[in-house]
């Protein structure tokens, strides 16, 4: 057992500092703030120019085959990566779900020639794609898609509409997970595709969410045509396809965002406690919680360095993985509702002017509800960790040996 | 850097655990329970001595294996999964860390190799009282020889032969060796939460004893050696709870109502599924307080504190559950359920409990940020 960094580690550690230190402005700093007032297309290319050096860099696609244009590094290099990365106010977001999900299950399921048409322009942050799996009646049940696609000679045709898009606004290229055999079971008759998001019949529509943002969208199929050399995997395989692509996912929005203890605590320093004497640092049942959130965060932190050290070894990360998202969620709206109470009136208000520090909170509040439901619900993944980790027996299966087309839907 | 014990210690593990399945578990914890004259397995404490693990973590000049604090780590994780009904912790994890801390050459030689071969067990005696001690709170007296006042409770205090005791010296605080069997000490059986480890009151009237460490450094040596305990305690506090809970996963798939599996139904997986979170951060801070313990590393006080207050509350969560989840089996006495229930009590207070260890976790962030 050893925390420390190894003399390569430490060397690694030390040019990923040197680049983000070279390339990117420090968190906290005033670019920061200034940077949350981008317009989309310029974040978007502030993000592509970004990605472009750390392609030139060699720091994307860390632990990525060399062949794939990557470094082969093992995973713990992209962890002191993303820890030196997450100091700074990098523009990455962006491309978190394209390489972090997208390409790679590119990567496993298609041929050479497809590989060498979308790799590595998505690595140098050339073309930025989306997921495409969710629909107003397949959420948590993402098996029951109906979008559908149709064979038509070399292509197929494709309809329907997928929504919660992240970014496909702005996005090249998706992965869709499609129905194209309605006379099976549920799992049985879907298929992944890659598809064009400027092709004709594509239309996105963004979505106005609670939190006041517009990064997710609904997407519309209109007889959009997809050659069949797209096809990620066999016909009717589509499952298969997508529960790599989900594996990664949980992997990758497991992060946090937002506020966190450290930021609370900061917070709390200078502000009065509940008694009106001391300073809300001071309180005592404050303390308590505050202990609470250190040992949730620090025990996010160090699981996913012992994630980290099995796949150092080897072996592949299981469903464990799926602890994160229960612990952060919960965990990140609990500090920011903590510490807008802790404001008493003064927590209304929400203007970055009169309260900097608050509307970060705000915003932690707002986006939090979102983040328990983004890639698997709280229970969802409760039902992953009962099932695949524990290996409690699967809900009862109304729609088990049933077609899809016979299957009972409502709203 | 790399985040998992090393292949021979998962082997002294699995070895751990196939002794303790043999020779210990619930129905040797059960004897003890049932007995009100015993507190602790003799036979059991005898073979655990054999193996060596009571001096894993002592050097081999002075008896032990020369094992490491990881080693340790991976017993008292099994030893926590079998509620071991033996006076480990108080000997191992408190009395033999308190003399490698603090005690003088002659001291470790004089102890520790009987520490080693089960000869002595020992404890720590810190409370006098309700609340969590403070330096202020001891009233306890060394004057330099003797001892003066009470402890209570300690655990393990009924059999032990050797005390680590916390008392004021003048205007601070000492830490003093105490030999229990002389004429100035009493000690009074205490009944507690959890008949399977004793408890004792201490009463000491001029008892002969001598100062482990420097004058007026006893707090210090004091919060040193329960920052030790915690990391330790927390090993057995994690094996607890993942026994609590594949108790519960085991009887949620035979276990059948409606017609169904009840581990079919959401609300007992949630359930389940919160027990194991609880239970990876347990896992993780405790790792964490393994690495800063066996490498001394600047870091233990707060590692300690957060392992600590992560273990307290997986068990708690993982003891109350595993006796819902088996309805109203769980809350007989036949099942073992409330054997568990009772240890995630006794862990979470036996080194102080866990809204002090909140607070100190609180205040050694606030001294990390300073410093």
């Amino acid at each position: 057992m050893d925390f420390n960094d190894t003399a390569e580690e430490a060397k690694f550690r030390a040019e990923a500092r040197a680049f983000l230190a070279a390339n990117c402005a420090p968190k906290g700093s005033d670019k920061e703030r200034l940077s949350r007032r981008l317009s989309t297309d310029e974040y978007v290319k502030a993000a592509k120019a970004y990605q472009k050096k750390k392609a030139e860099a060699g720091f994307a696609g860390i632990t990525w085959a060399k062949e794939q244009g990557g470094r082969g590094l093992p995973p713990i290099y992209a962890v002191i990566f993303n820890q030196e990365e997450a100091k700074f106010d990098a523009p990455s977001q962006p491309f978190a779900i394209g390489l972090g999900m997208c390409v790679p299950t590119v990567i496993a399921f298609s041929d050479d020639a497809t590989k060498d048409r979308y790799v590595a322009k998505a690595l140098r942050g050339e073309e930025i794609w989306c997921q495409l799996f969710s629909e107003p009646g397949a959420g948590s049940d993402v098996a029951a898609s109906k979008t559908k696609a149709v064979r038509d000679g070399d292509d197929w045709v494709i309809n329907g509409q997928k929504v919660w898009t992240t970014g496909a606004h702005f996005c090249d290229f998706g992965i869709v997970l499609v129905r194209t055999n309605p006379d099976v079971e549920k799992h049985k008759g879907l298929t992944m595709f890659i598809v064009d998001m400027k092709a004709p019949g594509v239309e996105v529509r963004p979505i106005h969410q609670a939190s006041g943002g517009r990064e997710f969208n609904e997407v519309y199929f209109t007889d959009v045509r997809v050659p069949d050399k797209n096809r990620l995997g066999e016909p009717g395989m589509g499952w298969n396809v997508a529960l790599v692509t989900l594996m990664n996912e949980r992997l990758a929005v497991g992060g946090s965002t937002g506020p966190d203890y450290a930021e609370i605590f900061e917070l709390a320093r200078n502000m009065p406690g509940p008694t009106g004497q001391g300073t809300l640092a001071q309180d005592e049942a404050f303390r308590q919680k505050l202990a609470d959130w250190i040992v949730k965060a620090e025990g996010y932190k160090l699981s996913k360095f012992r994630t980290m050290t099995a796949l150092s070894r080897g072996q592949t990360p299981g469903p464990e993985s799926s602890i994160g998202k229960v612990i952060n969620a919960n965990h990140l709206m609990d500090i920011c509702n903590t510490a807008i109470e802790s404001m008493d009136h003064y927590g209304i208000i929400n203007d970055g002017e009169l309260a900097p520090m608050e509307a970060a909170f705000h915003q932690g509040y707002m986006w939090a509800p979102g983040l328990r439901i983004a890639g698997g619900t709280d229970e969802i993944l409760k039902n992953i960790i009962a099932e695949r980790v524990l290996g409690l027996p699967q809900d009862v299966r109304v729609d088990k040996g049933v077609a899809f087309k016979d299957l009972p839907s409502g709203r | 850097m790399n985040f998992d014990f090393s292949d021979d210690q998962k082997s002294l593990k699995d070895e751990a655990r196939k002794f303790l399945t043999d020779k210990a578990g619930a129905k040797v914890t059960r004897t003890v329970l049932n007995d009100a004259a015993i507190s602790y397995d003799k036979a059991l404490w005898k073979s655990v001595a054999e193996m060596g693990w009571l001096g894993a973590a002592i050097p081999e000049e002075h008896g032990g294996l020369g094992l490491g604090r990881l080693e340790l780590c991976v017993l008292a994780e099994e030893l926590g999964r079998a509620v071991a009904p033996i006076p480990f912790s108080s000997t191992v994890y408190f009395f033999a860390e308190a003399l490698m801390l603090a005690g003088s050459d002659a001291q470790k030689a004089a102890h520790l190799p009987k520490v080693a071969s089960g000869e002595t067990i020992g404890c720590f005696a810190l409370s006098e009282g309700p609340g969590a001690p403070t330096a202020a709170s001891i009233q306890a007296k060394f004057d330099g020889s003797t001892l003066n006042g009470v402890k209570i409770p300690v655990t393990d205090g009924d059999v032990a032969g050797w005390a680590v005791v916390v008392a004021k010296e003048g205007s601070g605080v000492s830490l003093v060796l105490v030999d229990l069997n002389q004429a100035g000490v009493t000690r009074e059986t205490l009944k507690t939460l959890d008949p399977t480890r004793g408890h004792a009151k201490l009463e000491f009237k001029n008892a002969k004893a001598e100062r482990l460490g420097a004058a007026g450094q006893g707090w210090e040596l004091s919060e040193a050696v329960l920052d030790r305990a915690a990391v330790l305690l927390a090993f057995e506090q994690v094996g607890g709870s993942q026994a609590c809970l594949e108790m519960a996963t085991d009887y949620a798939k035979n276990r059948y109502a409606f017609s169904r599996q009840i581990g079919s139904f959401q609300a007992i997986k949630h359930k389940l599924a919160d027990m194991y979170v609880a239970i990876e951060v347990a896992r993780s801070n405790a790792y964490y307080g393994a690495w800063a313990l066996s490498t001394e590393a600047a870091e233990l006080p707060f590692a300690a504190a957060a392992a600590r207050a992560a273990g307290s509350d997986a068990y708690y969560l993982c003891a109350k559950e595993n006796i819902q989840t088996h309805g109203g089996m769980g809350f007989t006495w036949e099942v073992d359920c409330h054997l568990f229930y009772r240890r995630a009590k006794l862990l979470a207070l036996q080194a102080g409990g866990p809204a002090a260890w909140k607070e100190k976790l609180v205040k050694r962030l606030e001294q990390r940020n300073a410093a």
